[in-house]
């Protein structure tokens, strides 16, 4: 059976998401003075056009034609990325970094938000083609270098928003090819020990247990020895890498701690942030009459802030059913993916959600200050053109597969 | 990969389990900061967004007795700065000196003002003329952080005639705002700086209103007006005073600009004081809104000194004017009566130890006390304080008061100078053996020696000679009228006593020159001497004799001689008492 639109109530979601967010991008600009903000919504408006189009064209391509494509797909992206950091430049508030890729002064994009779809293909073909989940840390090295080497470059950018997600891409993907999750709990072991350095007795804690967690798994001994071997240098280390962060990382991060030690400059868009969503109370200021975004409290309102407008202007109902949104759409992708057909097809739904969810949850807890703030955007939400085409390109993509999977056993009315 | 469908399915439930965990996690957090925590993020939105504008209430009316004005608000203009910063306040000033004349020493100002309180506009013209109004309104499109705002400005339509009791207002000092006991003041704000401005100011400031103004987040002001209901300014209530401004003008009229002297008028039944000059005076009206540094230099080098109160703050002997001090204690401790004699006549002098001198040195003779205090003996009073002794002179004049405040209301007002016992504070001063009993007591028995002495508190005395013996406080402002008896003589010594005074005011005393026409006049002169400069004036007295009705006490620095004092003294009793038995309307 071949339906014209396929998968109705997945398109329904992303473009009730999308509107939802435009309408945002409107708000943003609706400020006491005007800014180039203010005619944003439009540009974006045009992208979301561009973008449903690009979304329907994709689903058109079987998966049997990305599998294909993929290799290719994978090398050009890590070429692409090479360049950026040869001849990238930096924009907005990211200046100084690298990430945009720039020919004869135009702007094209930034190929981290090609690379995320690409390393979820790769990922989930080089997965997909064993019989058995990965084992032991031994079997991982193939998965890890095909997301280590684009996390590499785009570090190098800096651009450690991106970075988070790929780990976040990487992680669920292994999860959901079976690997066992005292396993992912190893492999997570040296960034643990990492971040939790900087309390010897909680370092103390985590290492008894990470040596319980060996003797459970009992991995192979090599395996087990270099385990317990990189976590005490991490641990050693992780003092004398914190010297080395530029001082602007090591604010950001303790500011993320306490965002009142430096309430005027780095604290500020978080502490404003929170204020503006904050008052917005049960049902918010209304639609475009928030004063912390009239006012230009709110930074960056357009892009990486862009959800506490939602929380200012339409207050805890509208921030619920923003995130249900979100969390629809997020069902549906897990629907899929367990409904398609074939394992290479179930990961990359699995992949394409996982990275959505990472950017949900960095880019809302961000503006909650739940999470340390990193330039990364809210999925249909926050303005920016290849970043929408991007999610639509996703949403494409689980299209297709939503459709060559419906032939399956179980199938149920939606 | 294991892509057998139970295994698809339990991990697919897991991740569902999970996602949904995170979603009410992530819900919760909003949950708490938009519904539980709303109110305090509320108010930190509105503190972000709004500016207080402050209102200043109009000050307190002052009035005479009779309903004239003595202090009120004429309408003026202020001009402050909304600024995020000190140095873009600088900026935004050094802008405005393009247009308008703005010094450095007002942009420093500014800048302090502003630091003291950054969120309140920062004042930087307290008080703009109406032509550099104008040329900002011109402009105010390019300077949206401006607030132009018109602002009761402090008026005394009589200037100088009421300078020497109802002070001035000005801003508040940073001293001022340091003082813990008045803690809700802040900078810019006007507040009473001496006088009855400072004595009243609980009761004159009013209470400021406030008016708010909204400001983005570089602290532009985007809205200026309605951004938030305003709270009006509550105008003080007027404050009535006991003056009486057709006589204090007569007194100032009278004292002129040559004069250095004080004149104060009580009525002794309740102490209201009805007129209060030290002249030479000043403008309070200068004193407004800052003082001008020329005016302030040319004030304090002014050997006149205009701005030391000669009624409540100088302190000179009491000359002669004490007499009736020592009449009093003699009398009252049985020792002398009006028509006693002393053993020994007025031949010009007296000898104690040393040779004490009378005024007149061709003699009196042999006289009571009436003649005297008509005639102010200095011997008569040598041997009527040789009687008292010394013990019981300092102990009369601590029961008269002489070592303490008149209690008027107005700040700064000096104590006496008078010896706290007989023994002590002189063997202190002078060694033991440094001094003698008789010849302190002999000093002190005519108003000369360790004694110095308010024209104020004088006055004070006066109000008891004048009535019953019960000394009236002072009050420019009636409270509850304190009447204290410092004296218990008998009516009939009370009457003689005035009669004596009446002497004095006569063909026969020391004033025969101040005798006014149908009034009887009491009182006392006095001449401080002042070596090596001219003798003080004084003159104490009250009318009419019979049933006083006004004390009036007058000091002339320099005035050479208690008459002269007494002719100042006189006409202002007239002026008083005609005016009052046929009151002149006063419609100006």
């Amino acid at each position: 059976m071949t339906r014209r639109i396929p998968d109705i109530p997945l398109v329904l979601i992303a473009l009730t998401l999308s509107v939802f967010g435009i309408a945002m991008v409107y708000s943003a600009g609706q400020t006491d003075t005007p800014t180039f903000v203010t005619t944003l919504w439009r540009t974006q408006a045009g992208w979301f056009a561009i973008a449903v189009c690009a979304a329907f064209a994709a689903s058109r391509a079987s998966v049997r034609l990305l599998d294909w494509l993929t290799p290719f797909a994978y090398v050009l992206t890590l070429l692409m990325l090479i360049l950026t950091l040869a001849i990238g430049s930096g924009a907005g508030t990211a200046a100084s970094s690298k990430s945009w890729l720039v020919i004869a002064g135009v702007r094209i994009g930034q190929p981290a938000e090609l690379a995320k779809l690409t390393v979820v293909l790769m990922l989930a073909r080089v997965l997909a083609n064993r019989r058995e989940p990965p084992e032991s840390l031994l079997e991982l090295w193939h998965p890890a270098l095909v997301v280590g080497i684009p996390w590499v470059l785009i570090m190098l950018q800096p651009d450690l928003g991106t970075g988070i997600v790929f780990i976040g891409i990487f992680f669920a993907m292994l999860f959901w090819s079976g690997v066992n999750w005292r396993l992912l709990l190893l492999i997570a072991s040296p960034a643990i020990s990492l971040v939790l350095a900087f309390s010897t007795r909680l370092w103390g804690a985590w290492f008894l247990l990470l040596l319980v967690l060996v003797w459970l798994y009992r991995p192979y001994l090599v395996e087990g020895i270099v385990l317990v071997c990189i976590n005490v240098v991490t641990g050693v280390v992780a003092p004398i890498l914190w010297e080395k962060l530029a001082p602007y990382q090591q604010k950001r991060l303790l500011v993320f701690l306490d965002p009142s030690i430096d309430a005027k400059a780095s604290g500020y868009h978080v502490i404003q942030s929170q204020v503006a969503i904050g008052s917005g109370g049960w049902f918010g200021k209304g639609f475009t009459l928030g004063t912390q975004k009239r006012l230009n409290f709110v930074p960056e309102q357009q892009t990486d802030f862009i959800f506490a407008i939602v929380g200012e202007e339409l207050g805890f109902i509208g921030v619920t059913l923003a995130l249900t949104l979100f969390l629809a759409l997020f069902m549906r992708a897990i629907r899929i993916s367990s409904r398609a057909n074939d394992p290479y097809a179930s990961l990359i739904a699995f992949g394409l959600l996982a990275s959505w969810l990472v950017h949900v949850i960095e880019n809302v807890g961000m503006t909650l200050n739940l999470m340390p703030i990193t330039g990364i955007p809210l999925p249909f939400f926050s303005y920016g053109g290849s970043f929408m085409l991007a999610s639509w390109l996703s949403v494409g993509v689980l299209m297709r597969i939503s459709r060559e999977g419906r032939g399956r056993g179980e199938l149920t009315a939606i | 990969m294991s892509y057998h469908p139970n295994n698809v399915s339990r991990r697919a439930t897991v991740a569902r389990a999970l996602l949904v965990v995170g979603f009410l996690a992530l819900t919760s957090q909003f949950f708490r900061a938009q519904v539980v925590r709303n109110k305090e993020y509320l108010a930190r939105a509105e503190q972000n967004r709004f500016r207080e504008v402050p209102l200043a209430a109009p000050r307190g009316i002052i009035y005479d007795r009779n309903g004239r004005i003595i202090a009120e608000n004429l309408p003026g203009y202020a001009v402050s700065l909304l600024s995020p910063t000190a140095d873009s306040l600088r900026s935004a000033m050094r802008r405005l000196s393009n247009v308008i004349p703005i010094t450095e020493d007002q942009v420093e100002a500014a800048v302090r003002r502003w630091r003291k309180n950054p969120t309140r506009p920062a004042v930087i013209l307290p008080d703009a003329p109406f032509d550099v109004v104008a040329v900002l309104e011109e402009r105010r499109v390019e300077h949206p952080n401006l607030l132009i705002q018109s602002t009761p400005k402090r008026y005394y339509p009589d200037g100088p005639a009421v300078a020497s009791f109802v002070g001035y207002t000005g801003e508040v000092t940073e001293r001022e705002l340091a003082d813990t006991t008045r803690t809700d003041y802040k900078p810019g704000q006007q507040i009473g700086k001496g006088g009855l401005e400072r004595s009243y100011e609980e009761q004159l400031r009013g209470k400021e209103g406030v008016r708010y103004v909204e400001v983005d987040a570089r602290g532009r002001v985007v809205r200026d007006a309605g951004a938030r209901a305003e709270v009006p300014p509550e105008a003080a209530k007027p404050l009535r005073t006991n003056i009486d401004m057709d006589l204090q003008q007569f007194v100032v009229t009278l004292l002129g600009d040559t004069l250095r002297a004080g004149v104060v008028a009580i009525d002794p039944n309740d102490g209201a004081v009805l007129a209060l000059h030290s002249a030479p005076t000043y403008d309070p009206n200068r004193f407004v809104g800052g003082i001008p540094a020329d005016y302030w230099r040319e004030l304090n080098t002014d050997p006149r000194r205009p701005l030391y109160n000669k009624v409540i703050q100088g302190r000179y002997p009491p000359a002669s004017t004490w007499k009736l001090a020592t009449s009093a204690m003699a009398m009252e401790a049985g020792l002398v009566q009006l028509d006693d004699h002393m053993p020994q006549p007025c031949t010009g002098g007296y000898r104690y130890g040393r040779y004490f001198r009378c005024w007149l040195h061709s003699g009196h003779g042999d006289i009571n006390l009436r003649q005297a205090i008509e005639q102010s003996c200095d011997v008569y009073f040598y041997q009527v304080g040789l009687k008292l002794g010394l013990s019981r002179m300092v102990a009369g004049g601590l029961k008269l008061k002489m070592r303490e405040r008149s209690g008027v209301d107005l700040p700064n007002e000096t104590q006496p100078q008078f010896p706290p016992d007989a023994q002590n504070y002189f063997n202190e001063r002078y060694g033991t053996r440094g001094w003698v009993p008789g010849s302190v007591a002999l000093n002190l028995s005519i108003g000369q020696g360790e004694n110095a002495q308010t024209l104020i508190n004088m006055a004070r005395f006066y109000t008891a000679l004048a009535t019953d013996g019960k000394a009236a406080r002072p009050e420019i402002v009636s409270r509850n009228p304190e009447r204290v008896q410092i004296m218990n003589l008998t009516e009939e010594q009370m009457t003689g006593l005035r009669l004596a005074m009446a002497g004095v005011v006569s063909s026969r005393g020391t004033a025969n020159s101040a005798r006014v026409e149908g009034i009887t006049v009491a009182g006392k002169t006095g001449t401080a001497q002042n070596p090596p400069n001219p003798d003080h004036a004084w003159f104490m007295g009250f009318a009419p004799a019979e049933k006083p009705r006004i004390v009036v006490g007058v000091f002339v620095e320099y005035g050479e001689h208690g008459y002269v004092a007494a002719r100042i003294a006189t006409k202002v009793m007239e002026r008083y008492l005609k005016a009052a038995t046929a009151p002149v309307v006063t419609t100006e």
